[in-house]
């Protein structure tokens, strides 16, 4: 026990503090409260950083370190404590979700400066800092499904922020629909793991796992219980719709949960359990089928998306795509997997902030067909989204060139047709990603003005422009950071084993080298075709063109996704609600009214004076009298 | 023929709740109006604080008593413990006189002259704390009993009261009443079920005593038609007080219609007092025949959780949606009884325990909410109350969250115990039909939240009463149990677990 391992619990005490002073403070702290906020969300960092270089100075093998709390719930030989570790895996996360963190809330100063609510607004940002932080620092499923249904609340709380507008409300409830049904699959996999292992801590499962303390087929399950959660949480398909809609949030909002941290918890789910899914063939697989199919998925919807939010959602949701498909290789995608998610962190988040600068010299409009031009009025904007943009659509030396070729690279060689089936799919979306990337690129910042009447575009206040200029640097360099000398790789093989396997002297299906060159043309050829779709002299219709291919209109209503769940979920529910609600509370009733307007026809005037309710209720209590006592029947036969 | 034996401080708990009854009668009858109310609740107060001082008193009893009709062991106490608790918080919500919940004279006619000058004349009759404490004394009763006689009588002198008191309500009175002459003619019909139940087993097993009737099933086992006859009637006696589909088709017109701290009484105190009996008959008595009860029960559970959760979802009404809530809950209350081991009765234990302080707290937020024509209860109306009160708000969301079992609740905690329990026993599809089930009903407590927070206040005279103390302790005291039981549950699971055992035999 060292004095940094103490300093755990601070973490997550800090912003939660915060958040509660805010919350309950009321009016009096409307003027500070956007200070105090900031302020715990940079203290938490400088825990962050004091506890990542204290891990540095230990040897790769002392590097986790835990913090005991208290015992929550013990019952006979079960125990939860509440106990926090911070290990290679998660020092990642703390110091990504506090850094990104920070540099947000500065953001937010700015950003929401005009907002009555600011001071509830920070609180939520608080709020969701520590839960984030108790996600990625519980050291068992118990204490992650805490953080778990801490972020969604969040999330709820924040998507819906600007309530005025009632599709808001709607989004936010989808939203919380879609991690609802994720959450059963992550409260299905705590019980099975406390069935199956007696322990709930993630030492204890993968102790129990490798002791062969189960059979396959509950390990599977396990498993797609964990992708069911992973999959509610990270957009991923089928339950991808929400995080468009979520985009009706705050713009800060949208750049650090529903970019950078939140919805990145699934593919730290996968990571941190790769001792489930590296036992079960089966649930691997389908994590790989999942982020292959969301990956293309969320690439065609963002060619088709004009307002820009929802071009980088769908962005966000093709890129944790490939995230997750890295996490189904194996012991070699799990380092790939978090070192894309690092960087992507940082471009995407600095490219929502961009939006939201964007959005806020432009009156708060988000089509991308009333932009254009804006270079020259938002200059630091326009830099630094377009090095976000080169990091994303993966053009050397940027991050997103390191983390991206690296997953096509595994992806190929993931053997036999399975490597020739994922690794097209990753350099066709990697080609899509490049096209619509630059689209989004051309329309806002090229071209002709086709502003509404009214605006005025100005470059943001320095509040503003200071984070996403320091993410910009993260988006340029932390890629060739991560990857000089494997250094990323090698920092997190005590946790995935990846050394022992070594991932360097296995045979390649392509070499290195070519994998590069074929991902650079696919690049090359997405940019090329948006050049000649949107670049200069290119028209821009103000209204999206309507004699369009029936793919585009597909694309356009996202795949169909909202359809696709509406009749085969939403309305078959709704009815089968309703038709319960009546029957509960009706139709037997007019059952036993049926059957007494027989022998009741003389006394029908008699009828009226009866409710019948009774009636109709001691029938149902017969009818299941009888139902107790034929089942009984039949069970002593 | 000697003389029975009593052992009176072993019973105590249930003869001073009953004693304070017949004393609150005689005090209705002779004391002056002017000063009932007072020695009302002092009486009531009292005689719940003596109670649950004797239920301390005899937390290391085990054994069986009255001649073998009671039985207090270390469950009983644990349940007795709970339902005074309980009662203690519905009394302060019954005892609110800040606002009127409760007619001011049961005897007059809804909307005549007679009950228009009771209330002009502020007139406020006090025999709801009598009809409560033997309402007490039977539920008290109800978990310890030990033989069929007993447990009848303690069935009806818990359920009379109740059928009177639901009918006092101030306002809606004829729904009110429609709800207490429903509960009644339902209650009687189940009643008539359970005693017909009753005297099958009795013709089983020739005596009525519980461990008589425990005996003759290990010793004969086999399919004896009155055994059967009677397991299956007395089940459909105890699945109506538990409200399990069914036999819940009272349950949301009950709850709708009784005064709300009634009702929030009722939810709490019935709840513990059935699923009491429920453990001592299904675990203590019927054990022997767990391979015939346990597919029923498993059932009704699944039929249970079902119908409240996906009904609920349709309610308008807050109470009723509260109703259906408390029905899914019995359902997941159930799951405790199929897990059919230790860990199942303490899990049951625990589920009670921190379900009856939600109940209670979410009943009592209700009966806050108004405007000039009393309670608000349609649903539309409450939204935007989080703007308005954002503390009553904030409280009522908490106990929404832990009814819907989100994790840092006590919700959470009461669920993954019972849920493990079952799973334990190896009847997976109770488990994964419960996480199901409270995924749904997850919906429809957020949808509250939503209205309460995201939509914009109405117009409409609805506000947020000031509470007296008495509802404002009963509300701090159900949060802060929420709280700690989600977040620190270990000193209640130890004492739950170190007394969760059955008297032996």
């Amino acid at each position: 026990m060292n004095v940094t391992s103490q300093m755990l619990v601070f973490l997550i005490a800090i912003p939660l503090f915060s958040a509660a002073l805010l919350l309950l403070g009321g009016r009096a702290l409307d003027k500070v409260g956007h200070i105090i906020g900031t302020l715990a969300s940079t203290a938490a960092f400088a825990v962050g950083v004091i506890e990542f270089l204290a891990m540095l100075g230990r040897a790769p093998e002392n590097r986790a370190v835990t913090q005991p709390l208290f015992t929550w719930i013990e019952v006979g030989n079960f125990n939860v404590g509440a106990t926090l570790l911070l290990d290679q895996l998660s020092v990642c996360f703390v110091l990504l979700i506090t850094g990104v963190g920070t540099l947000i809330h500065i953001y937010s100063i700015a950003y929401m400066s005009h907002d009555k609510d600011r001071r509830r607004f920070f609180a939520y940002l608080n709020f969701f800092i520590a839960a984030m932080l108790l996600l990625v620092l519980g050291d068992s499923y118990l204490s992650l499904y805490v953080g778990w249904e801490g972020v969604g609340l969040a999330s709820y709380l924040l998507i819906g922020f600007w309530n005025q507008k009632p599709t808001y409300a709607t989004a936010a409830k989808k939203a919380f629909i879609a991690n609802r049904v994720g959450d059963v699959g992550l409260s299905l996999a705590v019980m099975i793991a406390f069935v199956q292992f007696g322990s709930v801590s993630f030492s204890g499962v993968a102790e129990g796992i490798e002791a062969g303390q189960t059979s396959s087929l509950a390990l599977n399950t396990l498993g797609l219980a964990l992708l069911l959660a992973a999959v509610g949480k990270s957009a991923q398909f089928p339950l991808q719709a929400w995080l468009g809609d979520a985009m009706a949030g705050p713009t800060p909002v949208s750049a650090l949960i529903h970019a950078a941290t939140m919805v990145t918890a699934g593919v730290y789910l996968i990571s941190r359990s790769h001792f489930v899914f590296d036992a079960a063939s089966v649930a691997q697989l389908c994590v790989v089928i999942v982020g292959a199919i969301t990956l293309l998925f969320g690439a065609i919807i963002g060619m088709a998306k004009d307002d820009i939010k929802k071009a980088l959602a769908a962005s966000t949701m093709s890129q944790i795509g490939y995230m997750i498909l890295a996490t189904g290789l194996g012991p070699v995608g799990y380092a790939f997997a978090m070192m894309h998610l690092l960087t992507h962190g940082f471009f995407k988040a600095g490219m929502f902030l961009g939006a939201g600068s964007v959005m806020h010299g432009m009156n708060d409009e988000v089509d991308m067909r009333k932009y254009g031009g804006l270079r020259k009025y938002m200059p630091i904007t326009f830099a630094t989204f377009g090095l976000g943009y080169l990091a994303i659509i993966g053009v050397p030396p940027f991050a997103g060139f390191y983390s991206k070729d690296k997953i096509i690279e595994i992806a190929l060689d993931a053997g036999g047709a399975k490597g020739i089936i994922l690794g097209s799919i990753t350099l066709l979306g990697a080609a899509i990603t490049a096209f619509y990337m630059s689209r989004v690129m051309l329309m806002t910042f090229f071209g002709a003005k086709r502003w509404e009447a009214g605006a005025h575009p100005h470059e943001s206040p320095a509040l503003m422009t200071i984070p996403m200029i320091v993410l910009a640097i993260g988006s340029v360099s932390a890629g060739f950071f991560f990857n000089m000398g494997d250094r990323f790789i090698n920092f997190l093989s005590p946790i995935f084993h990846s050394g022992e396997s070594g991932h360097g002297e296995k045979e390649h299906l392509l070499p290195p080298i070519v994998v590069s060159a074929l991902a650079l043309t696919a690049v090359a050829i997405g940019v090329s075709i948006a050049i000649a779709k949107y670049g200069r002299g290119k028209a821009i219709p103000a209204v999206a063109p309507s004699d369009v291919s029936l793919w585009t209109k597909v694309a356009r209503r996202d795949l169909l996704q909202d359809e696709f769940n509406e009749t085969l979920f939403m309305r078959p529910g709704q009815e089968l609600t309703k038709a319960l609600a009546v029957i509960d509370e009706k139709v037997i009733d007019g059952a036993v009214r049926g059957v007494g307007s027989i022998t009741l026809d003389v006394a029908s005037g008699l009828r009226k004076t009866q409710t019948g309710f009774v009636r109709s209720y001691a029938l149902w209590i017969t009818v299941g009298a009888v139902g107790i006592l034929a089942a009984i029947a039949v069970m002593s036969l | 023929m000697p003389a029975p034996k009593i052992e009176y401080a072993v019973l105590a708990p249930v003869l001073i709740l009953l004693a304070a009854g017949v004393i609150a009668v005689l005090v209705e009858a002779f004391v002056s109006r002017k000063y009932r109310y007072v020695i009302q609740t002092t009486l009531s107060f009292s005689a719940i604080g003596l109670g649950i001082l004797s239920v301390a008193l005899n937390k290391d009893v085990s054994g069986r008593f009255a001649e073998g009709s009671v039985a207090v062991d270390g469950v009983s106490v644990v349940l007795q413990g709970t339902i005074l608790v309980f009662s203690l918080l519905g009394l302060l919500l019954i005892a609110e006189r800040g606002f009127q919940s409760f007619t001011a004279q049961a005897s007059t006619l809804p909307g005549s002259a007679d009950e228009q000058r009771a209330l002009a004349s502020g007139l406020q009759q006090t025999e709801v704390f009598p009809l409560t404490l033997f309402a007490i004394g039977g539920a008290l009763l109800f978990p310890a009993a030990n033989d069929l006689i007993t447990l009848f009588v303690a069935l009806e002198v818990l359920s009379l009261p109740l059928y009177l008191m639901a009918g006092l309500s101030q306002r809606r009175r004829l729904l009110s009443q429609e709800a207490a002459l429903k509960y009644f003619l339902l209650g009687a019909f189940s009643s008539a079920f359970f005693l017909f139940g009753s005297a099958f087993l009795y013709g089983y097993a020739g005596t009525t005593t519980f461990e008589g009737i425990k005996v003759q099933i290990s010793t004969a086992p086999g399919n004896d038609l009155f055994l059967l006859v009677g397991l299956a009637t007395l089940t459909v006696g105890l699945l109506f007080k538990v409200s399990a589909a069914p036999f819940h088709s009272w349950t949301p017109d009950v709850y709708q219609g009784a005064p709300t701290p009634i009702t929030a009484f009722m939810a709490a105190v019935t709840k513990v007092a059935a699923f009491g009996a429920f453990l001592r008959i299904f675990y203590a008595t019927i054990g022997g025949m767990v391979w015939t009860w346990r597919p029923i029960i498993i059932v009704v559970s699944i039929l249970t959780m079902a119908i409240g959760t996906i009904v609920a979802i349709a309610q308008k009404d807050v109470k009723r949606v509260l109703a259906y809530s408390a029905i899914a809950h019995s359902g997941f209350l159930l799951t405790g009884i199929v897990a059919f081991n230790k860990s199942g009765v303490e899990a049951t234990l625990l589920y009670l325990a921190t379900y009856g302080f939600t109940t209670l707290g979410t009943f009592a937020i209700v009966t806050l909410v108004r405007d000039a024509g009393g309670e608000v209860t349609d649903l539309n109306r409450w939204s935007g109350l989080g703007k308005r009160s954002p503390l009553i708000a904030g409280i009522f969301t908490l106990f929404l969250l832990a009814l819907a079992g989100i994790p840092l609740t006590s919700g959470f905690v009461g669920k993954f115990a019972i849920f493990s329990s079952a799973y334990e026993s190896g009847n997976i599809s109770v488990v994964i039909a419960g996480v199901l089930a409270s995924a749904i009903a997850a919906f429809f407590y957020i949808r509250i939240v939503v209205l309460m927070y995201f939509n914009d206040p109405q117009e409409d005279g609805t506000s947020v009463m000031i509470p007296s103390p008495m509802t404002a302790i009963a509300i701090g005291v159900c949060a802060l149990a929420t709280l700690i039981l989600g977040i620190f549950p270990q000193p209640v699971i130890n004492v739950i677990d170190s007394l969760a055992i059955f008297v032996a035999g």
